[in-house]
């Protein structure tokens, strides 16, 4: 009786989606668990798609936030003392100048969290070189285009916090009138989902730090550094919004 | 694709706090959702009982909450509504089962983020905390009732319940929101990410279908029921004015200018009407999966059931007005709203219409998760034929506000929910504890429930057509509705056994879970992934296989075949699809 030796599936290494990289395939922690290796091009597939499904409720947020402010910026207010129906909606006297620097802040971050994630998508491309003994790349660090992003973003947070105070000083409170109330919301939602960016990047970079697998941090990376475009889409949308629809 | 090595990334835990209080499993996720529910809908019943009993005998006073004033039945009627909408109808199928079978229906190990998934179990479980915790502050519970309608909900002295209390529903919704968004991320991308080899999209079963649209429904809707949440939070607290005009409460004149009470209605109903659907998708999926097993046919027209909750989904969001024709919208609106709306009917024909043509000329199993699954199209059928009424504008204007509309909707949205809750725990008990439910308490269970919910709800349509109006917290006074009271009084009692008979199904799942028969793998004969696998499923679903998927989910009778099932990994048989 003939038997045939069984066959040992040998798997290639399968192309990661959006760097070119090929993953490593023993990729150190994968949570603690033990059940196999993690496939990082999956996870940063899978990472990829949650994050395109979470924009829909962001958009879907800030949609009806601004569906909201065209309405009642349309609304007439009645007046007790004319017995009357006025337009009562007061134009907000927006700090235009600190606002286009944060704008630029925003976008010189955005540019800077791009390079990050092709930055570390390179590093991730590299690992499996670098685990070669005796293979030395140089300098590996490179320009901590991460640690920029989170000042940036950081820089942008404060400015913002600084126009808030122009708004103040300017006698435009959150109560002082619907189009206040609208720019204070709007703008205060932005920063929250932003500074909810900044605390990953700045999670991946304090990582970064201590021998964490590049191919992890990469995905974190990578995902937030698409987030964080959005989020700039999203700010030039309401800036817009609160400008030109004054 | 996935494997299910790459996916299950952490070990089955060992210890007690690891295995069942912050579990990573979607199996136990789905079962602290699932039990979440069954102790909201104790809770939510309870409430509803107690209002029934001040209907009847409005000077009782009642254990617990003692003497009901007209403010504490809007508090009864303000939580009964928010629990049962968001506690139990939206948590127990979608989240509850979605969780459990979901992954196991796809051929996955577990759901894309195991971490955010126990994260948005634990969010439900606090925002059902602080919703609960509004019983015990000062002022009581909310007043508003479960829609919040502007400007009650958004003055701090407009009633008792609407100071603290208020804040803590508003509270206990946002981060509801958040919890359903988390969950409904991970659903999506389960399903689109994580399917087994073979198992196509157009293989799924209608669970999974139903659980895909209902999670992008919730995607859409709950971030909107945030917003408009936070809004109304600005409102209460920090003076805006989005949705409160000009107004004076108690001969105090508020500083509110301008604002909207129909922004509120908008933005509400905008999610609210959504959440109908997201309550009552996964109990169509339950229902189509039951029939089709216990009739051990095929789906009638699988291809035209998808179909048909995609077109429910999507019109869904276009019908929102209809909730406002009395609030004073353009007659072109509400002309455009109520022609959605009746277009709604359509997809629910199509379905009802395969429901039945599934079960014609089939060799029927009338066991107990059958029985409820022809209960849930009974139901179904009964709340919707009210639907058309309330659609038209014309109809609408007279019956808002009545009992009419509690009726229709208690049918179509609650009960039958709750028949596609009973319908799938009787169906999937098995395979969740390896044992089954007693057959015949079942069967007494879902006799007593079906009339006793006929008996409740089917009268209200005609207390609405004699003009009773909803809310009202006596009426027993009121000259021209004296001559109903011996109807509502049929109803409190069909209540009363009805809840009793609840009663019946709580002791047989925990009798059951400990001492029923065991389950074998397969004890009905399915064809679905789930079934492949042992009972209870193993910590990562399949026990390291990775299935592979070749036939569609209802190949029952299939000719040539050497059962009357195949199942969808059986590699062999006819191969269709």
């Amino acid at each position: 009786m003939t038997s045939l030796s069984p066959t040992v599936p040998v798997s290639v290494p399968e192309t990661g989606q959006g760097g070119g990289s090929a993953p490593p395939r023993f990729g150190g922690d994968d949570g603690g668990g033990g059940d196999g290796y993690p496939d990082y091009g999956r996870r940063l597939r899978r990472a990829r798609l949650g994050l395109a499904v979470a924009l829909a409720p962001i958009l879907m947020f800030f949609v009806s936030l601004v569906s909201a402010y065209i309405v009642r910026q349309g609304l007439p207010t009645f007046d007790d003392k004319t017995n009357t129906y006025v337009r009562e909606w007061i134009p907000v006297e927006l700090p235009l100048a600190l606002l286009l620097v944060n704008t630029g802040l925003l976008a010189a971050s955005s540019l800077s969290a791009e390079l990050a994630r092709r930055q570390i998508t390179r590093q991730a491309a590299l690992a499996p070189v670098r685990s070669i003994p005796g293979v030395s790349l140089g300098n590996e660090a490179g320009f901590p285009w991460l640690w920029v992003t989170v000042l940036l973003g950081g820089g942008f947070l404060v400015g913002q916090w600084l126009a808030w105070q122009q708004m103040a000083d300017r006698g435009f409170y959150l109560a002082t009138s619907a189009s206040s109330s609208f720019m204070y919301l709007l703008t205060a939602a932005h920063g929250v989902h932003l500074a909810g960016g900044v605390v990953v990047l700045l999670y991946a970079a304090v990582v970064s730090l201590f021998h964490t697998p590049i191919e992890a941090r990469r995905i974190v990376v990578d995902v937030t550094a698409w987030y964080w475009h959005f989020m700039f889409l999203l700010w030039i949308g309401i800036f817009g919004l609160l400008w030109l629809m004054r | 694709m996935a494997t299910s090595a790459s996916v299950h990334a952490h070990a089955a835990p060992q210890g007690f706090i690891r295995k069942y209080i912050f579990s990573l499993d979607h199996k136990v996720i789905g079962l602290q959702y699932y039990f979440l529910a069954l102790i909201a809908v104790f809770v939510g019943m309870f409430l509803s009982l107690l209002m029934r009993i001040h209907l009847i005998w409005p000077t009782a006073v009642l254990p617990l909450v003692g003497e009901i004033k007209p403010e504490t039945y809007l508090s009864l009627l303000t939580m009964h509504g928010t629990i049962m909408v968001f506690f139990v109808l939206t948590t127990a199928p979608q989240s509850g089962f979605g969780n459990y079978f979901l992954p196991i229906q796809i051929g996955a190990p577990d759901m894309a983020f195991p971490v955010l998934n126990m994260l948005s179990f634990w969010t439900t479980f606090v925002a059902f905390v602080v919703l609960v915790s509004a019983f015990f502050v000062s002022g009581g519970a909310p007043l508003h009732g479960w829609t919040g309608y502007a400007p009650l909900s958004a003055l701090t002295n407009s009633g008792p319940g609407e100071q603290l209390g208020a804040d803590l529903w508003i509270a206990s919704i946002a981060i509801f929101c958040i919890a359903s968004l988390m969950g409904a991320l991970n659903f999506i991308t389960t399903t689109l990410d994580l399917r087994a080899k073979g198992m196509t999209m157009m293989r799924m079963p209608l669970t999974c279908w139903a659980w895909f649209i209902t999670a992008i429904l919730g995607l859409l809707a709950f971030g909107v029921l945030l917003s408009a949440g936070i809004l109304l939070l600005l409102d209460r607290n920090l003076g805006t004015s989005f949705y409160v005009p000009l107004v004076v409460v108690n001969g105090q004149v508020m500083a509110h200018r301008g604002g909207s009470p129909l922004l509120w209605q908008h933005l509400f109903w905008f999610f609210g009407h959504p959440e109908v659907y997201i309550a009552i998708l996964p109990g169509m999926g339950v229902a189509s999966q039951i029939l089709s097993t216990f009739s051990r046919k095929p789906i009638f027209g699988y291809k035209a059931m998808v179909y048909a909750i995609m077109a429910i989904g999507i019109l869904g969001f276009v019908v929102w007005g209809h909730h406002m024709f009395m609030s004073g919208m353009s007659p072109y609106s509400a002309f455009a709203f109520s022609i959605m709306t009746m277009m709604i009917g359509v997809p629910s024909a199509i379905k009802t219409f395969n429901w039945l043509g599934t079960i014609h000329n089939g060799r029927v199993r009338f066991q107990t998760p059958m029985l409820f699954g022809i209960g849930f199209v009974s139901l179904f059928v009964s709340g919707g034929l009210s639907g058309p009424f309330l659609a038209q504008p014309v109809l609408d204007i007279p019956l808002h506000d009545t009992y009419f509309v509690v009726g229709h909707f208690h049918l179509i949205m609650g009960v039958a929910a709750i028949f596609g809750i009973f319908a799938g725990t009787y169906y999937w008990f098995p395979k969740m504890f390896g044992r089954m439910m007693s057959e015949s308490l079942g069967r007494v269970h879902c006799l007593i429930t079906l009339i006793g919910t006929y008996a409740i709800f089917m009268p209200m349509h005609y207390l609405g057509m004699a003009g009773q109006t909803r809310r009202y917290s006596q009426f027993t006074e009121v000259q021209y509705m004296t001559h109903l009271i011996p109807l509502q009084t049929f109803m409190t009692y069909a209540a009363f056994i009805t809840i009793a008979a609840q009663f019946i199904f709580l002791f047989n799942l925990f009798w059951s879970m400990f001492k029923g028969p065991k389950a074998s793998d397969n004890p009905w004969e399915a064809t679905t992934l789930e079934w492949t696998t042992a009972t209870p499923p193993p910590h990562d679903n399949f026990g390291g296989r990775t299935p592979v998927v070749y036939h569609g989910p209802y190949e029952y009778s299939v000719p040539g075949a050497a059962k009357d099932y195949v199942m969808q990994t059986d590699p062999a048989g006819v191969t269709t699809h």
